[in-house]
């Protein structure tokens, strides 16, 4: 059987999800075996992926007020009032869209970094190779049919799934919560993570609750099946200890329902502060791809993508705060991304068409903060043609990481990343 | 858990006749809830769709074919594409061969059924009479056995019983065929009265001496197989036992007379006539198709109110099976809401009912060797889910429907329940594929056929409506909006982006559109198929 075929395959009997009282497993399976963990030196440390999909204006959120003038003449229908903009300490030529303001506090506390103008060469830019790109850490032009993450937890975990849960590890690998897995976690022949599908069941699973409280003869029945999805799941009884270790959180959080984000990100830190072992989470958050209606007219610091921004700063902002409570904080670092920036110039319906680079935000009580890169260099008459150049490749974000965060030996990355990546000093 | 009472009444089914209801019924007499069948019984009075629901007139189907040809083996006997059931070799060369391709055409029989009862009723007799393809290890045996099931499916419980007991396949599988007056076998005499007659419930009293006399009453069938394919059950009067045979106070101490020569053969319909006489057999058959159509459990309500009813109308029509299932599936009890849903769909009526609510197509008859290699693949998949068509694990059939307490819950493990979710997932994934041809649900195709589709709560509404017998939370509902169709768009609380998204994909050259919908759309059907609602019907 051709490799490609092997994983076609694994994906489509294996990894797709059985969804245990809606937990969905993605990958499970295996006896405990004997197996050596691999260069797993920073062995507490955890990293949390935040997906901003759609394609976020980085122009909008991380603006060059050095360039002031050129920004309101390259999209004069959406551009943020300069004395609106939020100010960074001690790098006066950049400031955050309105809405950061919990981000901007991060910052100022030296608790959150910015890499400018993140992309690769060639940029493409449809949402799903763009979004596959990032995933697998390929080049433009080359396709990968596992996920950057994917090989990294390859490389610490090997055998999976056969091999675990064991003793070193008894925790899943990577989690996302989420209903549809992402293919960052695709490992050569399994996807290594596990997904959380949807917040709500999580609490089902801890509290033992169940949706459907009938007592009707289908409602017995499914009682049953969903007992009997608990059973199957051998991960459920790891997530559900974890998260009941943990009896509070902050008070920072808002109200369930209201960000999707922070309710994805507050299980993440319930995971984390009840000590399960996986090492890296992925949250996403959608609703980046602003075509139109970027801003409301009257107020530009209104709109759409004001509250997304409002959502991710808050989210991010009690996320941060709860790893304090929880007393892990020095354990998780996070960092959001997106697959491609929007272009320098607005359109005509006051929103933006796809771009290439975008600034990065990365966040922890332990990372080194600051801006890393220049502003972008907009042209003065910008014309739907200019994007925002590269300065960093996404893939020494990556390498950042693994090397900085998580200690591992570059010869380990050369094989998980194709080509040699500068280090960026963010940890 | 206290679960809420349900009308025990048996009487016709008054109430409202509409969508709701014909899914109900259509999903517990066909396999699968073909949307197209639940609008065409709806679309008729309650009246004309209990009466195309028992017309039996579907035409008998035209027979397995060699399918088998390979590498390894030509069948010189019979040309690739023919049937082999007039074949009249079979060699350990073909045997195997064949016993696949009647697996698989069976599975073609269910996913190309009529709009009648009769394929699922041929399934229930499979239960009921059950004979394993591989014990046999006669094709053409089973494959004569299946159409007897298929002819007699609707007709008469006792012509039925008279064919089974005489029937090639069933005299090789209980022994039948070895029962000779030096050394009785005993196995059919016994399995008629426990699992295919009077049953083992309490009412049952049948005695160790009447089995051995009814062992008795049968010596002397063997199977005449000098014609395979004109294989039948044949008396030997010299291998009969004539004298009397004496039955226990159960029977009321029936006498059945020992007859000489031929006349030894009529034995048989005295000792069948003897058995019907015992109201347990109309019990004991209308408790298990109550079992097989309604819910698992008969408390003493539903025995006294359905069952006991139910039993009568047999008797009194002389053993005719629709007059039984008629009156059951016309009762207000049948329709009673807190039936719906409350049986947990067998492996082969979830694999089967999947390709058919999802209109999956298969090859064509031209393309045969295509056609019997994707019904294999789902009868491979049922037998991974612990139902192996045409090889139930023994004469009692699927415990699924015997075992106190579990019934079908048995179905249910943590074994099958993912296999149940890969399975749906491989359907709406990669399928099956074999050379270029592939099964597959086409989920733009099918989110098409829908009344509404652009609408996303038009969309997720019809989806539970079609796929669930049960409702779904509210949560749920909003969680798969949210969450699966209008993630990752702009301004993702408005449905506006779906509906748009939806009208662009008549557009060909909006080929990242097509391809975001498309995934969608799976994953929105995959986590409605891996949510426990699925699995009942």
């Amino acid at each position: 059987m051709k490799r490609k075929d092997f994983i076609k395959n694994a994906v489509a009997g294996v990894v797709l999800p059985a969804f245990f009282n809606g937990i969905s497993l993605k990958a499970l399976a295996g006896a405990s075996l004997a197996h050596s963990l691999k260069h797993l030196m920073n062995d507490d440390k955890v990293l949390v992926l935040i997906q901003l999909a759609g394609g976020n204006d980085g122009l909008n959120t991380v603006i060059p007020i050095d360039q002031y003038d050129a920004y309101l003449a390259a999209r004069t229908n959406i551009a943020l009032p300069q004395d609106k903009l939020l100010r960074l300490n001690g790098f006066d030529k950049t400031a955050l869209h309105p809405s950061l303001t919990e981000l901007q506090q991060l910052f100022n506390n030296g608790k959150l970094g910015i890499v400018q103008s993140v992309s690769y060469p060639k940029p493409n830019f449809s949402h799903f190779r763009a979004t596959d790109i990032w995933m697998t850490a390929s080049n433009s032009d080359t396709v990968l049919n596992t996920g950057w993450a994917g090989r990294v937890l390859d490389n610490w975990y090997p055998k999976f799934p056969e091999a675990y849960p064991n003793a070193t590890m008894p925790d899943p690998l990577a989690i996302q919560v989420g209903s549809v897995i992402s293919s960052a976690f695709q490992g050569p022949a399994f996807s290594m993570g596990l997904a959380i599908s949807n917040p709500n069941k999580f609490y089902n699973l801890i509290e033992g609750k169940t949706d459907v409280q009938s007592d009707t003869r289908w409602g017995e029945q499914i009682n049953y099946i969903e007992e009997m999805s608990l059973k199957t799941d051998q991960y459920a009884d790891v997530i559900k200890k974890a998260a009941l270790k943990v009896t509070a959180q902050t008070d920072q959080y808002p109200a369930a329902g209201k960000n999707g984000l922070a309710d994805q990100l507050k299980i993440v830190a319930r995971l984390i502060g009840g000590g399960l072992k996986t090492k890296i989470y992925m949250v996403n958050m959608g609703g980046f791809d602003t075509h139109s209606n970027q801003t409301v007219d009257t107020d530009k610091t209104t709109g759409n993508h004001a509250s997304l921004l409002k959502k991710l700063s808050e989210a991010v902002n009690a996320f941060m705060a709860d790893l304090e409570y929880l007393q892990v904080k020095d354990k998780v670092m996070g960092i959001t991304f997106s697959e491609f920036g929007r272009r320098i110039k607005s359109n005509a319906s006051g929103g933006t068409d796809h771009g290439a680079a975008a600034p990065l935000f990365y966040f922890g009580h332990s990372v080194k903060g600051g801006v890393i890169g220049e502003n972008p260099v907009l042209p003065a008459t910008a014309t739907v043609q200019d994007n925002v150049v590269m300065q960093h490749d996404f893939r020494s974000v990556y390498s950042s990481i693994l090397q900085g965060w998580f200690g591992l030996p570059t010869n380990d990355i050369g094989t998980i990343l194709p080509g040699q990546y500068n280090n960026l000093p963010i940890v | 858990m206290k679960i809420a009472p349900v009308t025990n009444s048996i009487k016709p089914y008054k109430g409202k006749w509409g969508t709701e209801q014909a899914a109900h019924l259509v999903r517990r007499t066909q396999f699968g809830a073909q949307w197209d069948d639940v609008l065409y019984f709806s679309s008729l009075s309650f009246k004309k769709a209990m009466k195309e629901l028992f017309k039996n007139d579907d035409i008998v189907p035209a027979p397995p074919v060699n399918n088998y040809n390979d590498d390894k083996y030509t069948d010189e006997e019979i040309a690739a594409g023919q049937s082999w059931v007039t074949a009249t070799k079979q060699s350990g060369m073909n045997v195997g061969r064949r016993k696949n391709s009647l697996r698989s055409w069976w599975v073609g029989q269910m996913l190309n059924q009529q709009r009648s009862l009769r394929e699922k009723m041929v399934l229930f007799w499979h239960n009921h009479f059950s004979t394993e393809i591989n014990k046999v290890d006669n094709a053409t045996f089973s494959y004569k056995h299946n159409a007897l099931l298929r002819q007699y499916a609707l007709g008469n419980f006792r012509e039925m019983l008279a064919a089974i007991t005489v029937d090639p396949c069933m005299l090789k599988y209980l022994n039948g065929a070895n029962n000779v007056k030096k050394a009785p076998d005993e196995n059919y005499g016994r399995e008629l009265q426990e699992l295919f007659t009077v049953g083992k419930d309490k009412g049952s009293h049948y005695t160790e001496d009447d089995v051995k006399a009814a062992a008795r009453v049968l010596t002397g069938f063997r199977i005449e197989n000098k014609v395979l394919p004109d294989a039948h059950g044949q008396f030997e009067p010299n291998r009969h036992d004539t004298d009397d045979k004496q039955f226990s106070s159960f029977y009321n101490n029936t006498v059945i007379k020992g007859l000489k020569d031929k006349d030894g053969a009529n034995e048989l319909n005295a000792l069948l006539d003897m058995i019907l006489q015992q109201d347990e057999v109309s019990r004991f058959i209308c408790r298990k198709l109550y079992r097989f159509f309604v819910y698992h459990d008969i408390d003493e309500n539903t025995e006294q109110n359905v069952i006991t009813p139910l039993a009568k109308t047999f008797r009194k029509n002389n053993f005719e099976i629709k007059p039984v299932l008629k009156q059951l599936f016309e009762s207000r009890h049948f329709f009673d809401p807190n039936n719906r849903g409350a049986m947990i769909k067998g492996p082969v009526d979830f694999c089967v009912g999947l390709c058919r609510e999802c209109n999956v197509v298969f090859p064509g008859d031209a393309d045969y060797v295509y056609q019997y290699a994707h019904w294999y693949n789902i009868q491979y998949a049922a037998a991974q889910m612990q139902q192996n068509l045409g090889d139930p694990p023994n004469v009692a059939g699927w415990p699924a429907y015997y075992q106190v307490p579990v019934f079908d819950k048995i179905w249910i493990n943590s074994d099958t329940l993912p296999k149940r979710n890969q399975f749906t997932d491989r359907m709406l994934t990669g399928g099956f594929a074999r050379d270029k041809q592939k099964i597959v649900i086409d989920v733009v195709a099918y989110a098409k056929t829908f009344a509404n589709p652009g609408d996303p709560d038009a969309l997720i509404d019809e989806c539970v409506q079609r796929l669930y017998s049960v409702p779904l939370p509210d949560k749920e509902r909003l969680y798969m909006k949210q969450g699966i169709l209008l993630s990752g768009l702009q301004g993702k609380m408005s449905d506006h982006y779906w509906t748009d998204a939806w009208t662009k994909l008549s557009d060909l050259t909006e080929n990242v559109n097509r391809k975001d919908v498309t995934n969608k759309l799976k994953n929105l059907l995959q986590y409605l198929m891996a949510l426990p609602q699925y699995q009942l019907c």
